[in-house]
């Protein structure tokens, strides 16, 4: 039994806000990819028409939970759902970024023909959406090895990065005339690549919710 | 770390046949703040009560076990309860001042202990109220009635009236639970600053209270200590789970 039960209900609301904002990110990264892989420009603004309603959303979390530190004098685990829910949320907006970024960038060059066939941005944007769905997994689960298994992913966003980038500096190498496209493509790439990062910092929060300590998952 | 003061080895009590502390394990550090916490019936304050032996008046109360101020048994039947009590002073729930003047509240104690010396006395009084951060709201009046001074101001006299005998430890039961929000941050203050000087063990209903002012907090649950441990521990990553669910406000 509770007897704080409205002050529970609070933060059970923060956590349901912040599934909604996964689901939105996850959205966002996988329409930003299709209209990538589709030469979709229409579909790339949608997702940055998009992005207003998970800032929206971040300030919202991030306003109630200052309210419950001032007003409720959280302790012990209450105290670090609020602060996990706030530093996920930041996370959650940063990755949100960054699938904008991609969509920015896929506007800018979705008209030419690329210059190459995307085969491991699309991996690399998969594993994104995959390390998503586990954070926010084991976020709800407070399942601490799942967030592990999910930081593991960023290894292999890292490496498909690292080849995405010598794939598209030999290219340019061979042939100038490509620079202003392979540099757009480096970009999403690397705003993947940033994803993953924000993906492996809400594993470590993952950690410090259950734990209390501070673990640098993937360093 | 700052010396051990009191030591609470394997300590019982029984209010008859009501076993009301069981096998108290504890180190009270010298000018540490230690809060006791833990629901209504705990023994919080059964346990307070144990270290100035205020227990003793209750007749069907038994205790067993150690209880060690430095090198005095506290239980011993040799030790004297009097310079016990002039040791570990005592500030209770509600302001309880003398119907006397606030001079006479604080050179009360003294006196009794053989000063007879006006100088010293007034001495005693000043350096007293001044600890007790009251000096300069009553000095013009110091032979004015005690009780026609505020409930915040009461109890800041009745902590001047347990300094005026230079204890070495201070138990405070609740000291600010019949206080408005100000007295009590002053009360706090105030706590504060007399760490430097004193040991102070406080009970306390007010959970913020003790992670505000303590440096250690224990947690009771009827009659066991459940958790003792640096207070930022207590409230941040307790190690027991009925530590977490009390401190959260969630029994199971």
């Amino acid at each position: 039994m509770s007897v704080r039960s409205d002050f529970h209900h609070a933060l059970e609301t923060l956590q349901q806000d912040l599934l909604r904002m996964g689901s939105y990110v996850e959205e966002a990264i996988s329409l930003s990819t299709k209209a990538l892989l589709d030469q979709d420009r229409q579909l790339a603004s949608q997702v940055i028409a998009n992005d207003d309603r998970i800032d929206r959303l971040q300030h919202d979390v991030e306003e109630r939970c200052m309210k419950l530190i001032a007003l409720q004098q959280p302790m012990a685990k209450d105290l670090r759902k609020i602060s996990s829910a706030w530093r996920i949320s930041l996370e959650l907006e940063r990755m949100a970024d960054n699938a904008c970024g991609v969509a920015k960038s896929v506007r800018r060059i979705a008209e030419q023909p690329y210059v190459k066939t995307l085969v491991n941005t699309p991996i690399m944007s998969s594993v994104c959406q995959q390390m998503v769905k586990m954070g926010l997994d084991a976020y709800l689960q407070e399942d601490i090895e799942l967030a592990i298994k999910m930081s593991d992913l960023d290894n292999q966003v890292d490496a498909l990065y690292k080849h995405i980038f010598n794939d598209l500096l030999q290219l340019m190498l061979k042939d100038p005339s490509v620079i202003n496209q392979a540099t757009q493509l480096i970009f999403i790439a690397r705003y993947l690549e940033r994803f993953g990062d924000h993906a492996t910092n809400i594993a470590e929060t993952v950690v410090y919710l259950v734990t209390g300590e501070r673990k640098e998952l993937n360093p | 770390m700052n010396k051990a003061k009191i030591v609470s080895e394997d300590l019982n009590l029984y209010y008859g046949d009501f076993h009301a502390l069981h096998g108290i394990d504890m180190t009270i550090r010298d000018r540490e703040v230690t809060a006791l916490i833990g629901p209504s019936g705990c023994g919080k304050s059964t346990f307070l009560r144990c270290l100035n032996r205020m227990n003793d008046i209750i007749p069907i109360c038994r205790v067993d076990g150690t209880l060690m101020f430095e090198d005095t048994d506290i239980y011993a039947p040799t030790t004297d309860v009097v310079a016990l009590r002039k040791r570990v002073g005592m500030v209770f729930q509600a302001p309880n001042p003398f119907p006397k003047s606030i001079f006479d509240n604080v050179a009360y104690a003294p006196k009794l202990h053989g000063l007879k010396d006006k100088t010293k006395l007034e001495e005693i009084v000043e350096k007293s109220l001044k600890q007790a951060a009251l000096w300069d709201e009553v000095k013009d009046r110091l032979h004015k009635p005690a009780l026609g001074l505020s409930g915040g101001q009461q109890q800041r006299l009745c902590i001047a009236r347990a300094l005026a005998i230079q204890p070495e430890v201070l138990l405070m039961d609740e000291p600010t639970s019949a206080l408005d929000p100000i007295s009590t941050l002053k009360i706090e203050e105030l706590i504060r600053e007399l760490k430097a000087q004193y040991t102070i063990v406080i009970v306390t209903h007010n959970m913020q209270q003790a992670a505000r002012i303590s440096d250690k907090t224990a947690f009771f649950l009827v009659g066991d200590l459940v958790e003792f441990d640096h207070t930022e521990v207590i409230f941040t990553t307790p190690k027991d789970q009925r530590t977490e669910d009390y401190i959260t406000g969630r029994f199971g």
